[in-house]
């Protein structure tokens, strides 16, 4: 026991002498937190677009004003004639046109019917999909006023709810991505370098001659990275409660607790891919080439798991994030309890004894 | 001349006697477009979809018969009440939960007015709002095909106005996500390949010793540089020509511009990547520490192009950063010339932003660079 504090102890000193990385380990989260916390969103704000209007009158114009200033819009130019989107869309300045057609306000008056053509550069579908809902909500409403005497017979009014999430902020979708990644990809790194480091420099066969048995090698270089990936853990979430205003509905205990279970996943993570490779080189290449996209784009961060085809989905489950991510969403926004959440919980443990044997079936005792 | 050639046949050599990083290198990217590329997707679909019905007469069943015939939604469960639906909603089993209340069609009948309640479950807060336009135009179809049925001849001068808008998307009529997000991540994998190994690769020599070797040797500072970044230079050309081919096979991804435009934007891109790569291994000891760095700035690089999120969207202060970053430009101009075929006149803004920043970010690393310690 006496060695393996010892062993420790060594570790400790490894990472507190190198205080470059140590500034780097601390600092780098917190900066990419605030600026991807404020920076991520897939609201739409601001997009830049053209009209195209034909008839001139003062109900076109009316609508012009509804939409530009409305806060999705911004209204870039007015275009003269058709062959002018062509150039426009090219050059990337918009990224919608609305085209009124001619004697729109006539029309309107006499056949109850006009029309306005929403012409989005669909290279980003996502943006043209959510451009065209939103011009036709304003149009939508613009339409409620004007029929606003009228007296329409039987109506259905649906009345919306949003909840866990009522003013639809894409903060409660992404600051939980956000640390998920960080804390993945910071613990994994951290401790892939670990032991490749050793074997690199040559000191590996000091601790191999060692008393220390496998399995204390292994427990012993993660204890001193739980320890740090813990204090990291603390300072985002912190970040995310007094400057996102995420809420914690449920119980803060258990926040920790399952952060700490997310940790020691992704520290064992990275002791697997340690005890796999040569050189530093390769352990880092695996942790970051393989863990940084799958993490970002399969694990319900960004783009949601139930729209991908069948098989992702099943991938999907296979990386610890998106656990981790169901289990901070569950607690923070809707305050679920262990009651509920006791599934992801348990996947997550049983990932994490399964790279923790692993890695200690996978060490090599000699050299090759 | 002659030396940089040896240097250069030197670096191919410990790439390719490097057997546990060729797959790294070659398959991993590969893999990852043909897997991620699907799962990158905003579309909204497979919308998991409950409902409480108090009412239960045929006209209420008809409604939920709509929601039913409708792609973007699973019909999961009847719920019968509305703890019972909440509580699903609480264990993430369903989205959606529509509400159907008592009277629904006596209401409609006599006062000619009914009310539907629709929860939605709003974490993601866009795909909320999708979903929220899916159900109100179900409900709107419905509402109008009840309206024209039960219409009586006195409601007749009660028409309403009506504003039609017909979308059409260009450039990408189906909304086909892989079109979009193929080049997009085809960008990325290029880049973070090339700006890992150029950014470990003179810190490596440093840590186990080799560059004091190199330093004590004639070659000039130069001659050095251009020999350590031309292999990875190669490396993203290579790596960009088989994510080509595979959008094209694979994907159908449509090349409307032309490729000559593509590659010489990249070559100069390249540079930039080489030249943060370079800078960066100059100012670190350990592999550790250049890594460090470099997942740093390829986290922000990635998070911050526009790939997944539009940049319209974030603050201005946010926007301004952007500027600073090469991937965005990257993400625009092979979107911009893949996609819409624009020409070279379109995307010299970005070209000339491009090439003053690789100017830069070379003379920075070649002036960073010392033989001496």
């Amino acid at each position: 026991m006496k060695r393996f504090i010892g062993f420790i102890k060594k570790e400790f000193y490894h990472i507190f002498r190198d205080k470059r990385t140590l500034f780097i380990l601390f600092g780098m989260p917190i900066v990419q937190i605030l600026l991807f916390g404020f920076a991520i969103t897939n609201e739409i704000n601001n997009v830049d677009i053209a009209i195209l209007d034909k008839s001139k009158d003062a109900t076109t114009k009316e609508i012009t004003n509804k939409i530009s200033s409305s806060k999705y819009f911004s209204l870039k130019q007015m275009i003269e004639n058709e062959t002018e989107i062509e150039t426009i869309f090219k050059k990337g300045k918009v990224k919608a046109v609305l085209v009124f057609e001619k004697d729109f306000s006539k029309k309107l008056t006499k056949e109850n019917n006009a029309t306005v053509q929403i012409i989005t550069d669909a290279t980003d579908p996502n943006t043209a999909n959510n451009i065209t809902n939103f011009v036709s909500s304003i149009l939508q409403k613009y339409q409620q006023e004007i029929n606003k005497d009228l007296k329409i017979p039987y109506q259905i009014v649906p009345e919306t709810r949003m909840v866990y999430n009522q003013e639809l902020k894409s903060v409660f979708m992404f600051v939980p991505g956000v640390m998920t990644i960080i804390l993945m990809l910071v613990s994994a790194m951290m401790t892939s370098i670990s032991i490749t480091k050793e074997k690199e420099l040559g000191t590996m066969e000091i601790l191999l001659v060692s008393p220390l048995k496998p399995f204390q090698v292994i427990i012993g270089k993660v204890i001193p990275y739980i320890f740090l990936s813990i204090i990291n853990a603390v300072i985002i979430i912190l970040l995310s409660i007094f400057i996102f205003k995420m809420p914690v509905e449920g119980s803060l205990f258990l926040l920790g607790a399952e952060s700490i279970l997310f940790i020691i996943n992704a520290l064992s993570l990275g002791i697997l891919i340690s005890t796999i490779s040569e050189t530093q080189q390769t352990a880092m290449m695996l942790s970051l080439m393989g863990l940084l996209l799958p993490v970002i784009l399969l694990s319900g961060f960004i783009f949601p798991i139930s729209s991908m085809p069948k098989i992702l989905q099943v991938i999907s489950n296979v990386i610890p994030a998106t656990w981790y991510i169901i289990i901070l969403k569950g607690i923070m926004l809707k305050g679920i309890g262990l009651a509920v959440i006791w599934k992801e919980t348990l996947i997550l443990f049983g990932m994490t004894i399964f790279f923790i044997v692993l890695s200690i079936k996978k060490y090599k005792i000699r050299l090759e | 001349m002659k030396t940089i050639g040896y240097i250069i046949q030197k670096e191919f050599k410990q790439i390719f006697r490097n057997k546990a990083m060729l797959p790294i290198i070659f398959v991993l990217p590969i893999i990852q477009l043909i897997i991620l590329s699907s799962a990158a997707t905003f579309e909204v679909k497979n919308i998991a979809f409950s409902y409480v019905d108090h009412d239960k007469t045929s006209f209420s069943r008809e409604l939920i018969d709509k929601f039913e015939a409708s792609t973007f939604f699973n019909v999961i469960t009847e719920f019968p009440s509305e703890r019972i639906a909440n509580s699903a909603m609480l264990e993430g089993e369903v989205d959606v939960i529509l509400e159907i209340p008592q009277y629904f069609e006596r209401d409609l009948l006599k006062n000619k007015k009914t009310n539907l309640l629709v929860i939605i479950n709003a974490i993601d807060g866009a795909a909320a709002g999708v979903e929220n336009v899916y159900i109100n135009q179900i409900v709107r179809n419905f509402n109008k095909n009840a309206q024209t049925n039960l219409m009586q001849a006195s409601d007749k001068n009660n028409i309403p106005k009506n504003i039609l808008s017909i979308p059409s998307f260009w450039y990408n009529k189906t909304l086909n996500y892989k079109t979009f997000m193929v080049p997009g991540i085809l960008v990325i994998l290029v880049t973070m390949i090339t700006l890992f190994l150029s950014g470990m690769n003179i810190v490596r020599e440093k840590e186990i010793g080799t560059l004091e070797q190199m330093n004590v040797t004639p070659i000039k500072k130069h001659q050095f540089i251009i020999g350590k970044l031309f292999p990875f230079w190669v490396l993203g050309m290579v790596l960009l020509t088989v994510g080509l081919i595979i959008a094209r096979v694979l994907f159908n991804v449509p090349m409307v511009g032309s490729l000559a435009l593509m590659y010489l934007y990249t070559s100069v891109y390249m540079l930039v990547i080489l030249g943060i790569g370079l800078f960066i291994s100059n100012f670190t000891d350990t592999q550790q520490q250049a890594m460090f760095i470099a997942w740093f700035f390829v986290v922000i690089f990635i998070l911050m192009s526009g790939l997944f999120t539009p940049i319209e969207s974030m603050p201005q202060w946010a926007q301004f950063l952007t500027e600073f970053n090469p991937v965005k430009y990257y993400v625009e101009v092979l979107r911009m010339v893949m996609l819409k075929g624009s020409s070279f006149i379109d995307i010299l803004p970005q070209f000339i932003k491009t090439s003053i920043y690789a100017i830069v970010m070379n003379a920075l690393a070649v002036w960073s660079y010392k033989k001496t310690n």
